[in-house]
């Protein structure tokens, strides 16, 4: 094997993991305050119509991606409304996000189907999502609003009590999820696949879920985790195209039953799952309780 | 009370709207098609709706046409094909091959309207089946990449290992090792036909480990942009995609429906529809080759791809001439033969020369 | 911030008014919000709105279609209530289904030339077994790992999409199929029985009705609906009572996996008649917001799975008689869910505006 070989497959798989990523990292923001939102593919395709429609109209890369993000920013500020205010389950929300979403995206990007633009270089991204992951973490453990915000997660009573204002600090989770996920979504139709199709995220946003358990709720370890996931894929191809026969439906089984493998793992310690999810997860928070 | 009573009217305006707009389409034959995806994919579907837009430009007001996109290929497919057999349509094109079983289901309820199955094997009185005998680009593919190709690796983008994805792999392979002997070709079966990132990591893939040129049998355009993006030759899919990767685009294999769905639908007008089964490739021009790529391929290519056209067409070019062997040497079509239908409708092996097993 | 978030005081008791009056308003506001919609769009809102949910259901075949759209979202949803009365969070009800269609139908294909009238039975048997083990994993994994059930859950949904889909494309292929993705067609013997003929209802709904009333049966007239009960609001009170916990959980999964493997063989062996990739349109999570919808408990889960169904129906009608694309049906669906998970609000909790 040579190493111009080796290099090729590693920048395939950086382009290809680079949605889960950031998908991942606003996902653990948003749980880690305590909420569970299902809707990321909903909102990931929103934030991928939003940037391409929006590229072709204006025919602005910066314009394409601050569209975008502000697409994301109300489809969780939907959310946050529905569970937030109105205490609905987050569960059943999320789920009627991500329905809402599919139907929103397609309806928005119907005349747009097959127009061709220009790529942008997916490298930007896949370095800022290094550096998104570092600032959550940095935030996470280093300053004193990311301390609150775990503590909202772990236990909103006792943060509410301290005189944290849960509900805002979970709002403002939630928006950079949602954030994230669009820009995700702007990342596929923009840099990696350049198009807009229906349903083109084609389940990134459950793999994203996933990963934030497998991650077990810590920023650094999404990086780690997205890799593996999306290596996996790639490395899967690669022998294929070595002409190793594989059954390919295994393979696809691996990231899943890896996910469910390290949870059983952190989770068999009680210890340890204490420390890593956050006791408040899917739990609303009512003030008069 | 009062406010049943407005209801009630509502209703009955209602009524009469919709008996009317029944009135105002008159006589005319009402053409209903099933769709697996939406129209606007730029690949399988949308070369089903240009077939359909076609069809009603032929035959004017003869006809009315409405689809039903996006139906899933389950329990579901029988309401929706029954929805457009019991609102009146006469003619009715089910075009993804798992509505097989549904659209039997419903043929057999409503004996007075046709039903055409596309990609299918089953048929019934008033249900005919449809396909395109697309290896017949395949094999005009073949022979161009084995004249352009440098690296003399082919890189094949698959998606599940049916017939016709086998045949045409085949069909390709025959062709492309006819003209150039040492060419390889690697395979990647994505087991999806749409999830435009997988097939774009699938390209890059492939031109990673050496391929120069990329055949894909998927349905987005994303293989041909990452083809165009490294630099490298690409085939379309479905539909001409060359505003998509101008500089990789060679040719495609575009599936032309619309004159057959003239054609059928001026059968149920004339009152001489009947079941059969079509398989049409070249010579009928339900198989076209998009425009040669004149800034890419020499003159002299392009030319013997035309008269491969012409040969294919006339009957003097078959895309599985014998002798044919499989992966483990067996002489499948002998010498002077060759492949027969049935071996064709039922593929599920690789020709010798292929590397790596067929996925069961 | 106080002007953003409204006061919301807890009501004394659930009311029973909101309880009837919720599900219209959302009703209710989902109309106002579709005519405004469908005005912008340019159709006649109420040709639009009788499009939607009149004319699916105006003959007796397309009743008969919402009752077959209906019965495995009711039957999976009313399974899952067992699980959330308890707090328990499986969403894995898909898989579940998937592995149900999977056992069942597999005997169903072993049988492929067999008729009898035990060969059902078996089936139905299969089903449930299939779809109780699949659950009985993060049940499983929560008492012996406290692995948490929401996610387990969903991962087991794509294993076992993958499992059937390995199923289809290779041992399990249909040998005189030409080597496509599906398997051999099921014996007459071995599909659901049609209740009328020209209708695709099917035993699956007499079923379905039959499991809803003792679910209705046990919850509230057991010890073991009780214990749910209880242990759900509060899982401390439970243990004193001396209730174990980990049974609770082994229990729910288990009923919530055989009812989703029960409703996954009935789709098969109903209109279906034999196994391929797509064997359901998302089922298994729609009825996790049928069953929010229908707030836990049986009647409610009829009717939310009726609207749910019906809201499927309309978009195809839309499409059909309108031109509708398939999109806006789902912005629909959304919409329409959103209200009514929004104004559950109004059921448990009264909403007051501060200066």
């Amino acid at each position: 094997m040579n190493i111009d070989l080796i290099i090729g497959i590693v920048q395939i798989i950086l382009i290809a993991t680079t949605p889960l990523v950031f998908a991942g990292i606003g996902e653990l923001v948003t749980e880690k305050s305590g909420v569970l939102n299902l809707g990321v593919e909903g909102m990931m395709l929103v934030g991928a119509v939003t940037a391409f429609v929006t590229l072709v109209v204006t025919n602005s890369y910066i314009l394409a991606f601050i569209f975008s993000i502000i697409s994301g920013i109300l489809m969780s500020s939907l959310f946050a409304f529905l569970v937030l205010v109105l205490m609905s389950n987050q569960v059943a929300t999320g789920l009627a996000l991500t329905i809402f979403g599919i139907g929103l995206s397609s309806m928005i990007g119907k005349n747009y189907i097959g127009t061709p633009i220009d790529g942008l270089t997916p490298w930007y991204f896949v370095i800022l999502s290094f550096l998104i992951v570092f600032f959550v973490s940095y935030f996470f453990y280093k300053t004193k609003s990311g301390l609150i915000l775990r503590a909202v997660g772990e236990s909103h009573n006792s943060a509410h009590a301290l005189g944290y204002s849960v509900l805002k600090i979970r709002l403002l989770a939630i928006i950079f999820g949602g954030s994230m996920c669009a820009l995700a979504g702007s990342y596929m139709s923009i840099c990696y696949a350049p198009m807009w199709q229906e349903g083109m995220t084609a389940g990134r946003g459950w793999i994203a879920l996933a990963l934030v358990v497998f991650a077990t709720w810590k920023p650094g370890r999404i990086l780690i985790g997205a890799y593996i996931f999306g290596g996996v894929t790639i490395l899967q191809m690669n022998l294929q195209a070595f002409g190793l026969r594989l059954p390919a439906q295994f393979f696809n089984m691996a990231p899943y039953i890896a996910t469910m493998l390290v949870l059983v793992i952190i989770s068999s310690n009680k210890l340890r799952i204490k420390l890593s999810a956050p006791a408040s997860l899917t739990l609303p928070f009512y003030k008069g309780r | 009370m009062i406010k049943l009573i407005k209801l009630f009217t509502i209703f009955l305006a209602f009524l009469g709207f919709s008996l009317g707009n029944a009135y105002a389409d008159g006589h005319a034959k009402k053409v209903g098609f099933i769709y697996i995806g939406p129209p606007g994919d730029h690949g399988w579907t949308y070369m089903h709706d240009v077939g359909r837009k076609h069809m009603e430009s032929q035959l004017g007001d003869a006809v009315s046409s409405t689809y039903i996109e996006g139906v899933p290929e389950n329990a579901d497919a029988v309401r929706a094909i029954r929805k457009l057999a019991s609102s009146g349509h006469d003619l009715i094109f089910t075009t993804s091959f798992n509505y097989m079983d549904q659209t039997l289901e419903v043929a057999k309820e409503f004996p007075n309207v046709k039903f055409e199955h596309a990609t299918g094997y089953k048929r019934a009185d008033n249900v005919s089946t449809y396909s395109a005998r697309f290896y017949e680009g395949r094999t005009i593919s073949g022979h161009i990449a084995g004249h352009m190709t440098k690296t003399n690796i082919v890189g094949y983008i698959a998606s599940f290992p049916i017939p016709e994805v086998v045949r045409g792999i085949n069909a390709f392979y025959l062709a492309a090792s006819k003209v150039n002997p040492d060419i390889k070709i690697k395979i990647i079966w994505a087991f999806t036909w749409y999830d435009p990132g997988k097939e774009a990591d699938a390209a890059n893939t492939l031109i990673n480990q050496g391929a120069d040129i990329i055949v894909q049998h998927t349905d987005t355009f994303a293989p041909c942009q990452a083809a165009e993006k490294a630099g490298v030759l690409a085939f379309g899919q479905a539909s001409n995609q060359e505003e998509f990767c101008p500089n990789a685009h060679l040719t495609a294999i575009e599936d032309i429906w619309g004159p057959y769905y003239a054609a059928r639908a001026k059968a149920v007008v004339d009152g001489t529809w009947e079941s059969k089964d079509t398989w049409e490739g070249m010579a009928e021009g339900m198989v076209v080759m998009s425009p040669y790529n004149a800034k890419l391929m020499p003159a002299s290519l392009i030319q013997e791809a035309i008269n491969m056209e012409v040969a294919i067409k006339d009957g003097t070019l078959h895309s599985f001439e014998g002798p044919i062997y499989n992966q483990a040497g067996e002489l499948v079509v002998p010498e002077g033969e060759v492949a027969d239908d049935g071996m064709l409708a039922g593929m599920s092996f690789y020709v010798q020369g292929i590397d790596g097993d067929l996925p069961q | 911030m106080n002007n953003f978030f409204p006061t919301i005081v807890t009501r004394s008791n659930s009311s029973q008014l909101m309880n009837i009056l919720v599900p219209i308003i959302a009703v209710f506001l989902t109309l106002i919000t579709g005519s405004i919609i469908f005005s912008i769009m340019g159709f006649n809102p109420f040709f639009a709105l009788h499009t939607f949910f009149i004319s699916p259901i105006s003959t007796s075949y397309g009743i008969s279609e919402l009752l077959v759209k209906a019965t495995p979202l009711a039957l999976i949803a009313i399974g899952l209530a067992f699980c959330f009365k308890n707090n328990i969070y499986n969403i894995g009800a898909e898989g579940q289904l998937t592995m149900g269609a999977i056992f069942g139908g597999g005997i169903g294909i072993y049988f492929y030339d067999t008729n009898g009238f035990w060969l059902l039975p078996l089936m139905i048997l299969g089903g449930a077994i299939g779809g109780a083990l699949w659950g009985m994993i993060p049940a499983l994994l929560k008492t012996k790992f406290n692995t948490n059930e929401i996610l387990t859950s969903l991962m087991l949904v794509y294993v076992a999409l993958l499992i059937l889909d390995y199923l289809v494309v290779g041992p399990w292929k249909d040998p005189q199929g030409y080597s496509f993705p599906k398997t051999r067609q099921f014996s007459e013997s071995g599909r659901m029985p049609l209740l009328f003929s020209g209708l695709r209802v099917h035993l699956g709904l007499i079923i379905t009705l039959l499991l809803i009333f003792i679910s209705w049966f046990i919850f509230s007239k057991t010890i073991f609906g009780f214990q749910l009960k209880v242990s759900g609001f509060s899982p401390l009170a439970a243990r004193y009572a001396g209730f174990n916990q980990n049974t609770l959980v082994y229990l729910a999964f288990g009923i919530c996996g055989a009812f989703a493997g029960i409703a996954g063989l009935s789709e098969v062996s109903g209109p279906i008649g034999l196994l391929y990739r797509d064997i359901s349109p998302n089922y298994g999570f729609t009825a996790i917001i049928v069953t929010f919808l229908g707030r836990l408990h049986p009647v409610g889960i009829i009717f939310a799975s009726l609207v749910i169904a019906l809201t499927y129906l309309g978009a195809e009608d839309a499409q059909l008689f309108m031109q509708i694309p398939a999109a806006v049906g789902f912005v629909f669906q959304g919409l329409i869910l959103f209200y009514l998970l929004g104004a559950d609000i109004l059921v448990n909790y009264k909403v007051v505006f501060k200066k």
